[in-house]
């Protein structure tokens, strides 16, 4: 029977109250909100939290979808199964509904949440692959204030993150740009598992021609940080082929895959690799038809 | 800590440890053993209920989080000695053998119908993909869910055609 350590439960009534329990209680706290990753932590002993902060009272504030003039925003509560039905966000980025589709079981999207998907920091974690590639920030509320955060600088390494004792991540954003595309390839041992690897690609195009592009791998390294080369190599090109092919191989040389029981660095740097291409491929189809 | 749940309509209070998990509250606390406790990973789903209408695995919810909701269990399915038509599609379909995952199948596949009253087979499938079932390979279970669509449109049709239909 697996059942967490004793801890002491708190329930916050609002984003302020959560964030005032937050600084009280100190680095023993967590944030407890859909809690489908803590939860089987703290069962296994793996995390031992002494406090929960429960956040799940404060839908009101912290669940949205919204398009401002030039980003989304969405409230870090807001839940997977909302993220998969919104249509407006699937128009924009096809491929936060690519990975909401085969991340966990449809139960568990029933609660499972965008910023404890974040938070977790987990490498093989699918929606922070997909912030990462779409070059979102979050925004970390605390006793001081906002600050804002990229990606980049959000995930510090597994498990690990830029918000602070005493803060909350309450959104994310993400830009919006002309000519955008974007598609998640996932491949699993089974439905709903972890990815053995996954490859998110967004590009931007004018034309033929992909004015930006980014590539975001999951559980093939320490975070799921966008690849640096792969933007490099995609900026002012015209989209083929040989192109993808060659991002691709940029994509697998910048990984670090662990030989597990999900497969070996070779296979997963083949799969990098692979899925890379498919992203790519589908992102432009995606940029030039306007299919969703 | 004191937790006040309301499952399957009364208004349940005890005083319960915070790490309580919500399927050993309401197997031990209230014992409402129609909800199973299996893989305790969150994959199996045999101990899925409805927190606020919606299925949620109550291996991985605290029953301290419930405090102040609603929680649905399997055995208000049944209405005055009625079974509900996705307990009565097991029956006729065959969607049981060991019969260890069906609590969690009959929520779920309740909740689907409720928002979905004619699912395809492929929707039927996703739905239950967080269910494991090592008995019937699924094809029975998806008929028997099959079974109970057909009959909310035989009593929809009836309610339509005063009970002519």
């Amino acid at each position: 029977m697996q059942v967490p350590a004793p801890f002491e439960y708190e329930r916050a009534t609002s984003v302020e109250h959560a964030i005032g329990l937050l600084e009280r209680l100190g680095s023993e706290a967590r944030v407890i909100a859909g809690g489908h990753s803590l939860l089987p932590m703290m069962k296994l002993r793996l995390a031992v939290p002494e406090y929960l902060v429960d956040i799940n009272d404060l839908e009101g504030e912290l669940s949205y979808v919204r398009q401002a003039d030039d980003e989304f925003r969405i409230g870090a509560l807001t839940r997977h199964r909302h993220l998969l039905e919104s249509d407006e966000l699937a128009a924009a980025f096809p491929m936060f509904r690519d990975a909401e589709k085969v991340i966990a079981d449809p139960v568990v999207r029933n609660r499972g949440t965008l910023g404890g998907s974040l938070c977790q920091a987990d490498p093989s974690e699918d929606l922070s692959a997909v912030c990462s590639t779409l070059d979102a920030s979050c925004v970390i509320r605390g006793p001081g204030g906002e600050r804002v955060v990229s990606m980049h600088d959000f995930h510090r390494g597994p498990w690990e993150t830029a918000v602070d004792d005493g803060e909350l991540l309450i959104e994310v954003r993400i830009p919006v740009r002309p000519g955008g595309g974007s598609a998640y390839e996932k491949v699993e041992r089974r439905a709903g598992d972890w990815a053995v690897v996954s490859a998110g690609a967004a590009v931007w195009m004018d034309g033929d021609t992909i004015t930006e592009g980014r590539v975001g791998l999951a559980a093939v390294g320490p975070n799921t940080a966008s690849v640096a080369g792969a933007a490099d190599a995609l900026r002012g090109q015209e989209a083929s082929e040989d192109l993808y092919v060659e991002v691709g191989r940029i994509a697998a040389e910048s990984c670090d895959p662990r030989t597990d029981q999900r497969g070996s660095a070779e296979y997963k740097r083949h799969l990098a690799a692979e899925l890379t291409v498919r992203a790519l491929r589908r992102s432009v189809q995606r940029a030039t038809t306007r299919e969703a | 800590m004191q937790v006040t749940v309301t499952v399957n309509g009364t208004e349940q209070v005890r005083d319960v440890e915070p790490r309580m998990l919500l399927v050993h509250f309401l197997r031990d606390e209230l014992g409402l053993t129609g909800t199973h406790w299996g893989c305790d990973t969150t994959n199996c789903g045999t101990c899925v209920v409805w927190v606020d209408d919606e299925p949620v695995k109550s291996c991985t919810t605290l029953a301290a989080m419930c405090s102040g909701h609603t929680v649905r269990t399997v055995e208000d399915l049944e209405q005055d000695g009625e079974l509900d038509p996705v307990q009565q599609g097991f029956i006729e379909c065959h969607g049981l053998q060991c019969g260890f995952c069906t609590p969690g199948m009959l929520m779920t596949a309740r909740a689907l119908l409720d928002r979905n009253t004619d699912p395809t087979e492929a929707e039927i499938r996703e739905a239950i993909s967080g269910q494991i079932c090592r008995c019937t390979g699924y094809a029975t279970i998806v008929r028997s869910i099959q079974w109970a669509a057909g009959q909310s449109a035989v009593s929809a049709m009836a309610t339509t055609n005063g009970g002519q239909a």
